[in-house]
């Protein structure tokens, strides 16, 4: 475009219609928009319903989509271009901007890797992470605009969910515990910030969230330490606030909950997938991770050991707990509520409510009052889910003792991976369906370290996968929390895919565990349209630009970009 | 807190190791380079190199160890019957380099906390430090704690009501005379027995075949085309013909018509129905077929 505008002043009128050149950036006040033409962060908007206002590619026209382009990335420390004979390559491509940062010794260069997270496709570019590893991408053919890359000093590298932008600035996790910030249009660091320490287990896989002029950042961790989440200043990376997700101190919150101090002080409650927003009420609601020793008792005591496995509700602007509703009490599984909350409103036995719903790993479905955290609903959507009897008096799932991983080995269902996982869910308003995976696996639990203090982390356990009744694409009435339909994958024992996408084209995206990105309608969960791809390891996303309806997913460290043609 | 999908890269990770310098406040015992071990990465913590440490002053350390904490911390650093908390989910042990961080509280830092100052030099107090550290090196992934697993005996079922089981709802299939004559023998290990019987699938090698789905699509009133299932989905079924051919239909809705005969369908099918009391009858009446 800048080189358009160069060649002829006559054609300046028209740049300057067009004025948005690529790189811009997303004011904090448009992520208050309902999803549209852009992603300007991980779930699209605030809500979290992965619900596209975009209806070009409908029920209709969708039998139309192809391909228009796809890019693949390789992670990891760039080497100079092979040479033939000592002379570069005839089609050598033009160099990548290529910038490093990071504190490790620049010793570990991993050269595969996977896209697990949300691209955020702002003014014509799309923003693209791996662990360690990020770039830009012209999304009008895929090509790379720059690409960063963190020497990294170790962690987890199971995955990144994404960048968060504020105006011109990107901000993502490390898997060694940083906040890093970049520039969006030149791909240079602008800052990095220490966000934990590495060698107490942490690590870093969320998508930071941008609320107004804080970013929200969640943490990993399976050895025992706690869970928090922090609030940092995107200008200067200062730390506004930390929230611990388990008591810290004689009488916080939920202490009561624990055997003792110490207990709650090791006891997980990881913050390891980005919430959702309600600007009404200025709260943030994100789900935590699993309480620690993971699948034993031991120390942590009988009771619900708040707040791990938890819906929280904080005030953004203070970092304090607003409400809380526990959706695994005193978790025995490594069921991690890890779940992304999804905010809607609608009739709930005849008034309107504002409402957040969440199907979580353990098997149950949730509507709340998201203003209360009043409880409305629990269902059981994992259809052979067997480890708890009933249900709480707060509404939560009764656990059943003799479920939890025994001696001789105890049959429960979902595995450890869960019902569903990090994958998103989406919602769409005009269905008004909560969509999900549903995988009904089951696992032998063995208790392999019977010791009274309790095992450590997620150890103390063997786990056997013995199989698995269906993998399902799940329709949920929030009104019930019953499944209005279930659509059933092919390969039953993994998860379909990456996540979901409703649009209001009526069509639902998603993986479907056999190597193909399906378009089902969102009204009955049938099949229209496939593309065999491979394994989609993202949620499929959506976005417009030069007038097309653009949809693009991942398949392991490629992108994929499809139109109507 | 695990995942759905693994780390891909982790086990082909180019991963260097460095060399380590030891650093050392004053006071503490350096370690030689000649006696040092070679740099570990842990195992719970994927990537992260811990620093090497001297096998003698290590030594040194847990004999002290021993003597000074091993009744509030426990033998195995986890806590003990004393109180003292578990040392390997600690932030101060997970952390320390070389005894910076540790050697402190064992001088007193935390005497008001009651951990007692145990009158320790420096050298002595930094060769707990080294201890502390080299069994935090053994820590297995995901915070496992370090140590061998016990051998525990799963064996706690019923033969007799598990051979009643059997004969109510496997002998249909099976029999403890024919494909599951030394069962027992095959899988010795009754974990592993119990886990394959669940799932199903070849007892031995010549059964095999038998666990192998099949699918028949019609392709046209009256004639079907059958072989061994490659491939199913929506759009899509491939299978493999006897004659080691392989051919694809494309998939639409109910058309063709795709039969697909899974072996393995009734052992799913299973799986929401047992007790775990059955299961383990009928493990403790399969650990007899030797």
């Amino acid at each position: 475009m800048k080189l358009t505008c160069a060649l002829s002043i006559a054609s300046l009128a028209v740049c300057s219609a067009l004025s948005l050149a690529q790189g811009g950036g997303v004011k904090p006040q448009e992520l208050l928009k309902p999803l549209g033409n852009e992603w300007p962060t991980y779930n699209g908007d605030y809500t979290g319903k992965r619900y596209s206002s975009l209806a070009q590619v409908n029920r209709q026209t969708v039998k139309n989509l192809s391909l228009a382009w796809m890019s693949q990335l390789t992670p990891g420390m760039e080497t100079p271009a092979p040479t033939i004979n000592g002379r570069p390559p005839r089609a050598a491509s033009p160099q990548v901007p290529f910038h490093v940062g990071g504190e490790g010794p620049g010793n570990i260069n991993i050269r595969a890797g996977s896209i697990k997270g949300s691209v955020l496709a702002v003014d014509g570019t799309l923003y693209v992470t791996m662990p360690d590893n990020a770039w830009a991408l012209d999304a009008r053919d895929g090509h790379q605009l720059w690409h960063y890359y963190w020497k990294t000093k170790g962690g987890t590298h199971i995955g990144n969910r994404g960048f968060g932008m504020w105006n011109g600035y990107l901000f993502m996790e490390t898997p060694d515990d940083y906040l890093v910030s970049l520039d969006a249009k030149t791909g240079k660091e602008r800052w990095h910030k220490m966000i934990a320490n590495v060698d107490e287990g942490y690590f870093s896989t969320p998508a930071p969230i941008i609320i107004g002029n804080h970013v929200l950042v969640g943490v990993g961790n399976d050895i025992d330490s706690p869970g928090f989440l922090q609030s940092f200043d995107p200008e200067t990376g200062d730390l506004q606030w930390k929230f611990y997700t388990v008591p810290m101190q004689k009488g916080d919150p939920g202490a009561d909950t624990w055997a003792s101090l110490d207990a709650a002080r090791h006891g997980g409650a990881q913050t390891w997938i980005t919430g959702a927003y309600d600007p009404e009420t200025n709260l943030y609601i994100f789900g935590t991770g699993n309480p620690t020793p993971a699948y034993t008792t031991g120390k942590r005591g009988d009771l619900d050991n708040l707040f791990t496995c938890t819906l929280i509700a904080l005030d953004v602007d203070t970092g304090k707990m607003k409400w809380y509703f526990q959706t695994s009490p005193h978790d025995m599984h490594d069921y991690d509520s890890a779940q992304t909350p999804v905010l809607f409103d609608g009739m709930f036995k005849g008034k309107m409510r504002k409402m957040v719903a969440t199907a979580a790993r353990n098997g149950y479905y949730f509507t709340l009052d998201r203003v209360t955290g009043e409880h409305l609903v629990t269902s059981k959507y994992g259809t052979d889910t067997n480890w708890a009897k009933g249900l709480t008096p707060a509404g939560g799932p009764k656990r059943d003792p003799e479920k939890d991983a025994t001696i001789a080995g105890s049959l429960s269902s979902p595995t450890s991976g869960g019902t569903t996982n990090w994958q998103p869910p989406a919602f769409s308003p005009v269905t008004g369906l909560f969509y999900t995976y549903e995988v009904n696996g089951f696992s032998l639990l063995y208790l392999t370290d019977p010791d009274p203090r309790g095992s450590m982390g997620l150890g103390g356990k063997e786990e056997v996968e013995v199989g698995s009744t269906g993998s399902f694409l799940t329709a949920i009435d929030y009104r019930t929390g019953a499944a209005r339909w279930r659509h059933r994958f092919f390969n039953n024992r993994a998860i379909g895919g990456g996540g979901l996408l409703a649009t209001a084209g009526g069509l639902l995206f998603s993986g479907d565990g056999a190597g193909n990105l399906v378009a089902f309608d969102a009204a009955d969960g049938k099949p229209l349209w496939n593309t065999r791809i491979g394994s989609v390891s993202n949620a499929p996303q959506t976005f417009e630009m030069d007038g097309h309806q653009y949809v693009i997913c991942a398949s392991g460290d490629k992108m994929w970009a499809f139109i109507l043609h | 807190m695990r995942h759905l999908h693994r780390y891909l890269a982790a086990g082909t990770a180019s991963m260097v190791a460095v060399l380590t310098v030891l650093c050392c406040s004053p006071g503490l015992t350096v370690a030689s380079a000649a006696g040092a071990q070679a740099p570990a990465t842990s195992a719970f913590n994927q990537g992260e190199v811990r620093a090497a440490e001297d096998p003698a002053v290590v030594a040194h350390g847990k004999a002290l160890y021993g003597i000074n904490c091993q009744a509030c911390h426990g033998s195995d650093l986890r806590g003990g019957d004393m109180g003292g908390p578990n040392l390997l989910r600690s932030q101060v042990a997970l952390t320390d380099k070389h005894g910076e961080l540790i050697v402190p509280i064992i001088q007193g830092a935390r005497a008001a906390q009651g951990m007692p100052n145990l009158g320790l030099n420096d050298e002595d107090a930094g060769a707990v430090a080294a201890y502390v550290r080299s069994v935090i090196s053994t820590i297995g992934g995901q915070g496992a704690p370090p140590g061998q697993k016990k051998v525990l005996d799963i064996v706690v079922g019923d033969a007799t009501r598990g051979q009643t089981y059997f004969a109510a709802h496997c002998a249909s299939c099976h029999s403890a005379t024919g494909d599951l004559k030394g069962i027992a023998t095959t899988f010795h290990d009754p974990v592993q027995l119990q886990s394959r019987w669940i799932t199903g699938g070849a007892g031995s090698a010549q059964a095999s075949t038998a666990t192998k789905p099949t699918v028949d699509v019609t392709v046209a009133p009256g004639e079907r085309v059958s072989g061994e299932l490659v491939r199913i989905d929506d759009f899509l079924v491939t299978l493999r013909r006897s004659d080691g051919t392989e051919r694809s239909f494309a998939r639409k809705g109910t058309v063709p018509a795709v039969v697909v005969h899974d072996p393995m369908q009734a052992h799913r099918e299973m799986l929401s129905h047992y007790t775990d009391g059955d299961i383990h009858d009928v493990t403790a009446y399969l650990v007899t077929l030797k």
